[in-house]
């Protein structure tokens, strides 16, 4: 048994016995007085709490945008943090803050914080903020500015140089390549670096836990009131994060974060770079992977209906070995996995689509940015000239679980795109769909959501504009 | 150096950033619960009504006493003295007594040495209920006759016979809904027991002499015995006005019975569930009109659904029928407003305290009128206009300070309306998908508290030998810069550097009675208070002075920093240093009441406004029409603040409520069950706008005039005001969905907010209209 270390302004902060899930936030404000770091939400969609962690990245460090209040501590080892305090004093403050303070960026003043650290990620150029300011600060709410000034800021001031030497060379000195072990009283926790030593874990202990980003079971924590006894954090295991991107397509490992995937997924296909970027804010990409966000189960999940469509098998892995299957055929009904208590997700592979494939990808929700689908569907046509020979269409947020539309697709294959074929396609989403109505959505509405994905489909090929979010880039 | 006229201070202002915008952005600016905890802190949650109403039959706590870190359980049966939080009417319960009347109420208060401890345990209670009938919604309460109050009548001549003698006429409604304040620092107080009875409360409120007071009634002590402090809250909006009450109730109690400090930090989902919200409305109107669309006649009913309590209902409502006149000349008008009593967590303030739905009401009228006759909605809004002859509301108030016509006329004439509504036209011919509109719309907004004795304030200033000052009034600051406009007012009268003014914490031991800061009021009222006191001091100072140096006190002026004597000139902290040896008092209370308002609320008559701040804007926007999604493209504002106390303040104040009246009228929606369980309780499910939600153009220009009221710098009140500015979104909006059919005669059916279904329904119905 061992605790948790990570670096904090250069020291070294050690705590012998941790709960598995204390939060970040609460360790901050609570035990280190640093209060500045707010909690809005406790769930990771208001932003106050956004701290920066680094970890090792060969002879750099990854800075990355968190939310703290969803962070447990046993994910913080190994890494490095810095907090609001850790920037500029009241009397010399950075360049950005100093510009926030003089323009009228704080009005309250609570969500400053944690602007201020998300925009101090692009200063010193943190993975996944070579975005537009408004999609950095999309996970950021402020309830007073009307965020004008805000942006104003961030566009404003210059990059800051970062000299990471000190902080590398620390990291190698807290790093290991064990098994990391800790606990509190019978409550226990592990960070495995390899898939192997992961495999076993699993086949010792059923019962975990997985945890990778922690932006689904942060809430089970912190709004469940939930205890939760063992957890397996797979953040540190290397094997996991990699991408391989070949002709043939994408294989992603299950941790790969979103934020990390993101240009991948683009290169994939247009829509999927837009998908991606509307999956959370900033913060939450930086926590959340593929793998979490397929093993969750959610019968909404953004990723898992677009992958579904485009083709995407799912690796499976355990001490026993390894098994492959379709991604639609691990979603078995609302709650429950194609996943033995024993195995893990390994990997995500996503065939490269043709370069003739026609293909639409859309969510839809009340809100632009870091909102939850109300529909999320995913369109890939096959074609063979004027004629669609495979058709995969697939929806979340229409039933328990993301699922493909058989008969819609069956409406649409062998047909040429015409409105007649889209018309019976959107006809056939009734025997594919009867859909709940909740908070998100009636079912009424939902059915006719679905419908206008593929209707926006056959509206952008026959080349009438359908873009709201282009039409909006010409007011920029 | 300050004139004696306050509203003839200096010319112009300095924007003078936030005084804590540093503290801000380095994360040192301390809000109640970023104070060190001592240790024997005790953290506080309620257990919580699960039905909307019902009679408890049993209540079970052995499993919340048992619970973990729990220290200390109570119930309605553990409180001395007054078990009320509720500014008005004494019906709101601090824990339920005998029957609960909304889902969330609180039924009984855990404390414990931790939080997650506290909240852990309240889930444990086992709470019998015997479920009695339950009125949720407008219709619901309607149908059982269910009231806060009487239904209020405000009318000027006779609405039917003009309505029958019209030209043209129409009938229409529709549904508009509350909002969250989501104000970013959710509840919180921290009660501290002090010796012989005391009571300290740190509270995050809008209103810490009510906090005082409840707290008081509560631990059967005096006033005098409580002590409430706030120095800062993270954003309020209204929604720190009366229901900051509860928890710092909460806290108190906790305090005195175990003699431990308590905090009181509410999680987001429970605040969310147990707090008040803006009030839903429905409305219906029936309006005739002539045909250049100016309205001859109309009946308007103002239905709200104020919840389970009083609250503020009466005045919220009062204001929504101040405002359904908004800058237009009703000549024959009836407004009727109901104000329904449900079983739902009781509606409160928000910023525009029935404002904007009153307004939202007249302007959709507008477009309707505009919409029947076919003409642009510009002209119709333009017909209607107050002006020499037509210049008597509803209310019978005297407009003398109306300026809606030039200053729509010129942001008319900047935001390029007409060109752009012609190239919208065109776009919606050649586009099947994607379809724009435009609007402007005005917005006149009267400014006092129309409960006329809460107009009124005090203020603390200490001038300290050392030419040091210190401020003190009775306003709390929530964000808007009122602690920064007040130093600034004290700095100009002793002509010193604003840096040189210490702000401190509102506290109700140092000004005392003090009026909630709301109603847009907090610089007229305290600017005016601190005005008043400084002059008090500078007065004694400038008699001291020529008395010292043997000239008249005209010859003694405060400039820069300093003071000139005659022919002398002297530091000020010199002079202050001379004066406290000369044994001249350097401390003064000041005090100020508006003037010139009385309103007979009985009669709905009367001039319950000191002025009326103006502005108007042009929103442009697009929708799909597949996905019954939008995007705001475009805005353009212009909006009055007299001559501005502080520019950058100001325009921040415009911005932040314009983006949250969009807010308000596009993606946050509040979604109750047919339990009375509200399901939009955090973030992820209640949307308030992001930054990419904010047009990508937004222009906001100040009118170039000045109060025609003395207000201190002739300057008027920004709280509020802006946050209509958001229904030229909601106008705009109808024009985009009425290009689906552009040859009816009819406005689409939209309700507020306008989400992707409700618009996709709106498309849908205009289609089949």
């Amino acid at each position: 048994m061992s605790g948790v270390r990570f670096l904090l302004d250069g020291g070294v902060v050690e705590i012998a016995q941790v709960d598995p899930t204390a939060t970040l936030l609460d360790h901050l404000r609570y035990r280190l007085g640093r209060t500045g770091t707010k909690e809005g939400c406790a769930e990771g969609d208001c932003g106050a709490c956004t701290v920066l962690v680094g970890e090792l990245d060969g002879d750099a460090i990854a800075w990355r945008a968190l939310n703290s209040c969803i962070l447990f501590l046993p994910m913080l080892h190994g890494k490095a943090l810095l907090t609001v305090e850790s920037l500029g004093k009241e009397d010399a403050l950075t360049p950005l803050q100093a510009c926030m303070a003089a323009n009228g960026s704080s009005q309250c003043g609570f969500c400053t914080p944690g602007f201020v650290m998300s925009l101090h990620g692009r200063c010193i150029g943190a993975r996944g903020h070579d975005l537009p300011v408004a999609d950095i600060v999309a996970g950021n709410l402020c309830r007073c500015t009307g965020y004008g000034p805000i942006l104003e800021a961030a566009e404003s001031v210059p990059t800051l140089p970062q000299d990471d030497a000190g902080t590398v060379a620390a990291l190698r000195g807290i790093a290991s390549d064990q098994t990391v072990a800790g606990g509190d009283g019978a409550r226990r926790w592990f960070i495995p670096r390899t898939a192997t030593a992961l495999a076993d874990l699993l086949a010792a202990h059923p019962d975990a836990r997985l945890v990778a980003g922690a932006t689904d079971v942060g809430l089970w924590v912190t709004k469940g009131l939930q205890t939760l006894e063992t957890l397996i954090f797979i953040g540190d295991i290397a094997e996991l994060q990699a991408i391989a991107e070949g002709p043939e397509g994408l294989t992603v490992g299950a941790g790969v974060r979103y934020a990390d995937a993101h240009a991948a997924f683009a290169r994939l296909h247009p829509d999927m770079g837009e998908l991606v970027r509307r999956i959370g804010g900033l913060q939450v990409r930086n926590a959340a992977t593929v793998g979490g966000n397929i093993a969750n189960g959610s019968p909404i999940g953004d990723g898992p209906p677009a992958l579904i469509a485009l083709g995407a098998s799912l690796t499976l892995r355990s001490a026993m070995g390894r098994r492959t299957i379709a991604l639609e055929d691990y979603f078995l009904a609302y709650g429950q996995q194609d996943r033995r208590p024993f195995e893990f997700v390994e990997s995500v592979h996503i065939p490269r689509p043709a370069a003739t494939d026609i293909i639409l990808i859309g969510k839809l929700s009340r809100r632009f940015d870091s909102d939850i689908s109300a529909v999320c569907g995913a369109i890939r046509l096959g074609m063979e000239g004027e004629r669609i020979v495979e058709a995969r269409v697939a929806f979340g947020g229409m039933a328990a679980t993301p699922s493909r539309a058989l008969a819609c697709e069956g409406a649409l294959t062998g047909q040429s795109l015409t409105q007649a074929t889209i018309a019976d396609a959107v006809a056939a989403l009734g025997e594919d769909y009867d859909p709940l109505s909740d908070v998100r959505g009636s079912a009424a509405y939902r059915i006719e959501a679905a419908a206008s994905l593929l209707w926006r489909l056959w509206h952008r090929e026959s080349g009438a504009p359908a873009s709201l979010l282009a039409l909006e880039a010409e007011h920029g | 150096m300050a004139e004696r006229d306050p509203g003839l201070l200096a010319c112009t202002k300095p924007s003078n950033p936030h005084d804590s915008a540093a503290l801000h952005v380095s994360g040192l600016a301390r809000y109640a619960d970023d104070l060190p905890e001592p240790a024997a802190m005790l953290h506080l949650a309620f257990g919580q009504s699960k039905e909307a109403h019902a009679r408890i039959t049993a209540i079970d706590l052995a499993a919340v006493r048992a619970a973990p870190g729990v220290v200390a359980v109570y119930t309605a049966a553990d409180i001395s003295g007054a078990n009320d939080v509720s500014p008005v009417a004494g019906d709101d319960r601090l824990l339920a007594d005998g029957e609960v009347i909304c889902v969330g109420q609180p039924i009984f208060l855990v404390a414990a040495t931790s939080q997650r401890a506290a909240r852990q345990a309240a889930r444990l209670g086992e709470i019998a209920y015997e479920p009695l009938p339950a009125h949720l919604t407008i219709a619901d309460a309607r149908a059982a006759a269910s009231l806060i109050e009487p239904t209020q009548r405000m009318a000027r001549g006779d609405a039917a016979a003009a309505l029958a003698q019209a030209p043209h006429r129409l009938t229409g409604g529709f549904d508009m809904g509350g909002q969250d304040h989501f104000y970013l620092e959710g509840q919180v107080a921290i009660a501290t027991p002090g010796e012989d009875g005391q009571m300290h409360v740190l509270s995050s409120t809008q209103h810490p002499s009510e906090v005082q007071h409840l707290v008081a009634h509560m631990l059967c002590r005096r006033s005098a015995d409580v002590t409430v402090e706030v120095r800062r809250m993270g954003g309020a909006f209204g929604g720190k006005e009366t229901q900051a009450a509860l928890f710092a109730a909460a806290a108190a109690l906790v305090a005195d019975k175990t003699g431990r400090p308590a905090k009181f930090r509410c999680d987001r989902d429970d605040d969310m569930v147990m707090t008040g919200k803006r009030h839903d409305f429905r409305v219906d109107y029936e309006t005739g009109f002539d045909a250049q669309g100016r309205v001859l006649a109309l009946k308007l009913r103002l239905a709200s659904r104020c919840g389970a309590t009083v609250d503020l209902s009466p005045a919220i409502n009062d204001r929504a029928m101040f405002h359904a006149d908004n800058c237009y000349h009703l000549p024959a008008i009836e407004i009727i407003s109901e104000r329904l009593k449900t079983h739902t967590v009781s509606a409160t303030a928000f910023r525009g305290f029935g404002g904007p739905q009153g307004m939202l009401a007249i302007e959709r009228i507008m477009d309707d009128v505009a919409a029947h006759l076919g003409i642009d909605p510009i002209d119709v809004r333009i017909a209607n206009l107050y002006g020499p002859g037509r210049d008597v509301t509803p209310y019978d108030m005297q407009l003398t300070d109306n300026i809606a016509p030039q200053l729509i006329a010129r942001l008319r004439a900047d935001a390029r309306y007409d060109a752009r509504r012609q190239a919208i036209a065109a776009f919606n011919a050649r586009n099947p998908v994607l379809k724009k509109g435009i609007a402007l719309t005005p917005v006149k907004f009267g400014i006092s508290f129309t409960t006329t004795h809460l107009n009124q304030a005090g203020a603390l200033v200490h001038v300290y030998a050392d030419g040091s000052i210190q401020i003190n009034h009775g306003g709390t600051e929530m964000g808007q810069g009122l602690y920064i406009k007040v130093a600034q007012v004290v700095a100009d009268v002793f002509a010193v550097p604003v840096g040189q003014v210490r702000i401190t914490a509102t506290r109700t031991d140092k000004v005392p009675n003090t009026s909630a800061t709301a109603a847009s009021s907090g610089a007229d009222l305290n600017g005016m208070a601190a005005y008043n006191a400084a002059m008090t001091i500078r007065d004694r100072l400038t008699a001291f002075a020529a008395r010292s140096f043997g000239c008249g006190e005209k010859a003694v002026r405060f400039s820069d920093g300093a003071v000139q004597i005659g022919t002398e000139w002297m530091g000020f902290g010199d002079l202050c240093r001379k004066a406290h040896m000369g044994r001249i008092s350097l401390s003064s209370t000041g005090y100020y009441a508006t003037p010139d308002i009385a309103y007979d609320r009985a009669a709905h008559k009367g001039r319950p406004f000191y002025y009326f701040a103006y502005g108007a804007a042009v929103a442009e926007v697009a929708i799909d029409t597949l996905t019954g999604e939008h995007r705001v493209l475009a805005v353009d504002i212009l909006h009055d603040v007299g001559k501005s106390l502080n520019p950058v303040i100001d325009i921040g104040q415009i911005e932040g409520g314009f983006l949250q009246g969009q807010g308000w009228l596009t993606t946050e929606e509040l979604v109750w069950d047919d339990k009375g369980r509200l399901l939009t309780h955090s973030p992820a499910t209640y949307k308030i706008p992001t930054a990419s939600d904010r047009p990508r153009h937004l222009s906001i220009q100040l009118w170039d005039g000045e109060n025609v009221q003395p207000t201190i710098n002739r300057s008027k009140a920004v709280g509020e005001p802006p946050f209509m500015l958001a229904i030229s979104v909601f106008s705009a909006l109808h024009q985009a969905i009425a290009a689906v059919a552009p040859d009816k005669r009819a406005l689409p059916p939209l309700d507020a907010p306008a989400t992707p279904e409700r618009i996709l329904r709106a498309i849908a119905d205009h289609r089949a209209a």
